[in-house]
């Protein structure tokens, strides 16, 4: 017996706002709970992707000063932008490209080292299972811009930690931020020292899901270790497959902060290290091309949401 | 018999094989610490001892003076006064109205219901690149460039915190609501001293994510905040190198005072925050 039907039967009459409240505000608070998430959705995120679509049709010619009701001034242009975008525009496809072969690098290496690296945490009696939890997941929450700047001096030429450790090796070093050949090898190092740790805990959360029971119950049955892995332990790790893969691919076309920092504020020899948000960034807020920049971040949603659909369908196609 | 030696075999490895898997644990441990110790030696190091050979991970001299030149010839500590106060407010904030709206999912049925989870989820699709120059001009008409209004306000409802929170407040027994209900007790108040309290694990690893995520924000503050000694710890770092002329052990220096707390708050609820995380991922 929910309390608003008690308070009805008392004074079925009245009709102060008090008594309407106490008989209504089950109905009524879940918009109220609602409203600063709706409030601030509509305002900072409906709202904007429609300017930003409404954008990109349009050039920036000026800016109206805040004094006079702000704004900008605006030239329609069609699909100009759009067109420019995608027959035209060679830095961008380069972006797209970078932002393409850094995301399927990180991806596919990754994979193999995070869940190698979670079976063996999850494996009994192996040691360091607390310190290795620390350590992987540190460098995902220290700043993009902090690992940047460490990753500045492990890539020195002359100097760097990497050529240092090649050269004991006796490997000669190369110029990883200096070579356009070696930039994207590079980016993809700091890639996986920031991801690989993050994702080997999201399969080791998967395998402590797996139940034992099951795998035991095909062992007596007379699997082997690895058709027990196979066919009991990777169908359980489908939803962390699917998540690493598709968190994966969108953080590298999202990737800004570290090459940025790395070149400089710049985009690397040769635009090697030239990424879509990056050029975005370039465009609306250097160039203050800002309808050209909504059209680049339109592009990139597109791509972005491509990605996943397609992600999500391969998956699902797994599933049967 | 058979059966027992085959379960032997498989549950635990030979002693070679358990010190080759413990090795390349340590390892894998090994290669993750090295940039962050040579990140805090670096700190200590002269300028000149890091540009010259051989390359070592350690110092040869132990020098405190890029402490010296940070907290003298930079404004680190009042960036580092803005990101506390910008994070810590965005985090109550944002972590509040997030289990608002987790308890309206998780405990409430009303109109549009499906519909309003159902954005949501949109937005965690979203990217939030595609918004960067509509959302620049409209905080230039709010006047809100170069305030921390500009980095506290939008997105501050994190759909994925919304998630998360409507996740947990659906084991929160709903007869504890019913009998507050019939006690006398309003809404607002079940929310606050049954819910809040039944979740309080739970909003602090969604508090800990929000606050590091804003902790480590970049490209948002880089666009709205212009003015030096508005910035924060990210921006603040990223341009030292600048306006200070400073040497880059002292951006090592602030690097590491900076990234300090988040690794010790990491270190302490580090249990929480992974199980935190990976829940939704591993359940699909």
């Amino acid at each position: 017996m929910s309390a608003h039907t008690l308070t009805a039967g008392d004074k079925p009459q009245s009709l102060s706002i008090g008594d309407w409240w106490s008989r209504n505000q089950r109905k009524v608070i879940p918009y109220i709970f609602l409203a600063p998430f709706l409030l601030t959705f509509l305002i900072f995120t409906v709202y904007p992707a429609g300017a930003a679509f409404f954008l990109s049709f349009q050039r920036v010619r000026g800016f109206i000063d805040a004094s006079e009701g702000g704004g900008v001034v605006l030239e329609y242009k069609g699909l100009d932008n759009y067109e420019r975008l995608l027959t035209k525009d060679k830095r961008f496809r380069t972006a797209i490209i970078n932002g393409a072969e850094f995301a399927f690098g990180t991806v596919l290496i990754q994979m193999p080292i995070a869940l190698g690296m979670a079976l063996l945490m999850n494996a009994p009696h192996i040691r360091f299972k607390v310190l290795a939890r620390l350590a992987f997941f540190a460098p995902y929450i220290t700043s993009a811009i902090v690992v940047g700047w460490i990753f500045t001096l492990i890539f020195q030429d002359r100097y760097g930690l990497l050529n240092a450790a090649l050269s004991t090796l006796g490997l000669e070093g190369v110029g990883w931020l200096t070579n356009k050949t070696f930039v994207m090898p590079a980016l993809i190092i700091l890639g996986l020292w920031t991801w690989c740790g993050y994702n080997s805990l999201f399969f080791l959360a998967g395998l402590q899901n797996v139940p034992d029971d099951l795998k035991e119950a095909a062992r007596i049955d007379g699997a082997n270790t690895i058709r027990v892995f196979w066919h009991i332990t990777i169908p359980f790790l489908r939803p962390v497959f699917v998540f690493v893969v598709i968190t994966g691919l969108i953080g590298s076309f999202s990737l800004f902060s570290q090459p940025y920092l790395l070149f400089d504020s710049g985009s690397g020899p040769g635009d090697a290290g030239l990424f879509p948000v990056m050029y975005l960034f370039f465009m609306g807020f250097e160039n203050f091309r800002m309808g050209y920049a909504s059209a680049i971040g339109y592009l990139l949603t597109v791509i972005i949401l491509l990605i996943t659909g397609l992600q999500l369908f391969l998956f699902r196609l797994w599933r049967v | 018999m058979q059966l027992k030696t085959k379960r032997a075999n498989t549950m635990g490895p030979g002693r070679v094989n358990l010190m080759f898997m413990n090795s390349v644990v340590l390892v894998g441990v090994l290669l993750t610490a090295i940039p962050f110790i040579y990140m805090i030696t670096a700190s200590f190091r002269q300028q000149g001892e890091l540009y010259s050979l051989p390359v070592t991970i350690m110092p040869r001299e132990w020098h405190g003076h890029n402490y010296v030149k940070l907290f003298g010839d930079t404004n680190f500590v009042i960036w580092y006064g803005n990101t506390i106060f910008t994070a810590g407010l965005r985090t109550v904030l944002g972590v509040y109205f997030a289990a608002l709206a987790g308890a309206a999912f998780a405990k409430y049925s009303f109109r549009f219901k499906r519909f309003f989870f159902f954005l949501v989820l949109a937005t965690l699709t979203l990217p939030f690149q595609v918004l960067l120059v509509p959302l620049f001009l409209m905080m230039r008409d709010f006047g809100w460039v170069d305030t921390y209004w500009a980095v506290i306000v939008p997105g501050i409802v994190g759909a994925f915190n919304i998630f998360l929170m409507r996740q947990y407040i659906e084991s929160v027994p709903d007869e504890l609501m019913d009998a507050a209900r019939i006690d006398g007790a309003s809404e607002f108040g079940i929310f606050h001293r049954i819910i809040i309290p039944l979740v309080r694990p739970a909003l602090g690893v969604v508090a800990i994510l929000t606050f590091v995520n804003t902790w480590n924000d970049f490209l948002w503050p880089l666009i709205v905040l212009h003015d030096d000694t508005k910035y924060l710890l990210s921006i603040g770092i990223a341009t030292m190198d600048g306006p200070y002329d400073v040497e880059i052990g002292a951006i090592m220096a602030a690097s590491f005072l900076s990234t300090l707390p988040i690794l010790i708050v990491f270190v302490l609820m580090q249990r929480q925050i992974i199980a935190g995380l990976t829940q939704g991922a591993i359940r699909g």
